[in-house]
């Protein structure tokens, strides 16, 4: 599961939480969003803004 | 943040504006004396059964403002990059904002309460509404504050509540999702154009404004698989705070208390449209090869730096600053040397907006300085498009002086 970065507040997106607020259940891949998702917390950079933070690998528990 | 515009912060204080910096930390409870303000009015009103106490915020808010910001003149001091950490996670800014919050709603409670039991003519009754709006001008500040803070449950809950007590449900979804969205372009109804009166202005920004706030929140439902009227809008949500509350009054302090809520409420809504008005007058966004508007840039705001009235609007004049970081605390806030500059506070350009032809004279030469005389690069209202360009179009002649 990867994650993507806002490049203006840091909010990040993760495709295992996905964001329930704004309507992308958790599992949403970031192939899935739609191309003018703005930053749902700044909401002034949109999704071709965000930088990517790669794969993030799974920590055992 | 790498911007081509010079960083502000990188320009040091001096010890002067070090003690002020201090002084400033107290200074910003200046948010919970408005409500204060108002409340000791009211007494003061039955007390010396004399109703012109009631216009004792109205007066504070666009003279007494005016006047101190005239003494007390520009704030100069900038946060550095250190100061700015201590400050971002310090609460106290966010408990301030708190406060005030429940003190809005006493405010609101008490002035209803006195203008409703009193015996005060038509004349000083409007005095109480005009105070009252100043206060929900402030209320609505401050609930602008904490909608922004979109990762912080606490506040944004807050941010509900305050806007409620002037029953502006939708201000906070539209203003995030769709004024930071579309500023300063055409398209906003929340930014002013070039030779649009204040007037002509709220008939475009109230009814577009709340329109946009609830299919923005329609949509973001309908991706959630809910119905646009359930439970979880959180317009729906804040409006049913206002609708109890105001009930609740009227059923305490009688039926003459809604017509007074109802009106201090759509004036206090006019007092944000003032605000709105003056943010953005005649600055517009170019559009670039992709069709898009260029990002929003320092200079696409006006600002002003005085010091009382960026206290009472929680440093909203430096608007360059919050349109480029939207999510920026308050006490963060800058002031960008190089960005549009008003020539007043917020409160006393308000006032100017009320006289469009003053609004006009003060205004119009200094978006047109901007724009080096080519109003191409205006957001100019399309009614008023042929006599601006005869009387102001003149590109080449500003570039070469």
């Amino acid at each position: 599961m990867a994650q993507y970065e806002c490049p203006d507040c840091g909010y990040v997106y993760d495709e295992k939480t996905g964001c329930e607020r704004e309507g992308y259940p958790a599992g949403t891949t970031w192939e899935q969003i739609p191309e003018e998702f703005p930053c749902p917390d700044c909401f002034v950079r949109e999704k071709p803004d965000f930088e990517s933070l790669g794969e993030i690998k799974e920590v055992g528990e | 943040m790498s911007s081509a515009v010079i960083q502000p912060e990188t320009i040091s204080a001096t010890a002067e504006e070090r003690k002020w910096a201090i002084a400033k930390r107290y200074w910003y409870l200046v948010t919970l004396i408005v409500p204060a303000i108002l409340i000791f009015s009211g007494v003061m009103a039955i007390e010396t059964n004399s109703g012109q106490w009631l216009w004792l915020l109205t007066v504070v808010f666009f003279i007494v403002i005016p006047i101190v910001d005239f003494i007390f003149g520009a704030d100069s001091f900038n946060p550095s990059k250190e100061e700015q950490d201590a400050l971002k996670d310090d609460s106290y800014y966010k408990k301030i904002l708190y406060a005030a919050t429940a003190f809005q709603w006493l405010g609101l409670a008490s002035m209803t309460c006195v203008v409703t039991q009193g015996d005060f003519s038509w004349f000083n009754i409007l005095g109480a509404v005009l105070s009252v709006g100043a206060m929900h001008a402030v209320g609505l500040t401050m609930s602008h504050e904490l909608g922004h803070k979109m990762n912080d449950k606490a506040q944004v809950v807050a941010a509900q509540i305050c806007s409620a007590c002037s029953g502006y449900a939708h201000f906070n979804i539209e203003h995030n999702k769709g004024h930071h969205k579309d500023v300063a372009t055409p398209d906003d109804p929340a930014s002013s154009r070039m030779g649009e009166s204040l007037y002509k202005f709220a008939l475009r920004e109230l009814p577009g404004a709340a329109r946009r706030g609830w299919s923005l929140e329609a949509s973001r439902l309908k991706r959630q698989k809910r119905s646009a009227f359930s439970i979880h809008n959180e317009l729906l949500q804040s409006l049913m705070i206002t609708v109890v509350a105001y009930g609740a009054m009227t059923y305490f302090f009688g039926w003459m208390a809604l017509p007074f809520l109802l009106i201090t409420a759509v004036y206090g809504w006019f007092q944000l449209t003032m605000a709105n008005f003056i943010e953005h007058y005649g600055l517009l966004r170019q559009t670039l090869e992709n069709g898009r508007f260029e990002r929003c840039q320092p200079h696409h705001s006006w600002n002003n730096n005085f010091k009382a009235s960026n206290l009472l609007t929680l440093h909203l004049q430096r608007h360059s600053d919050h349109h480029a970081h939207p999510t920026r605390p308050y006490q963060l806030l800058r002031d960008y040397h190089d960005a549009p500059e008003l020539p007043h506070g917020y409160p006393a350009m308000m006032g100017m907006a009320l006289i469009p032809a003053a609004w006009r004279t003060i205004m119009d030469h200094r978006v047109v300085e901007w724009a080096k005389g080519d109003m191409n690069l205006v957001n100019i209202d399309p009614a008023q498009r042929d006599e601006i360009f005869r009387q102001f179009h003149n590109p080449d002649k500003s570039k070469a002086a």
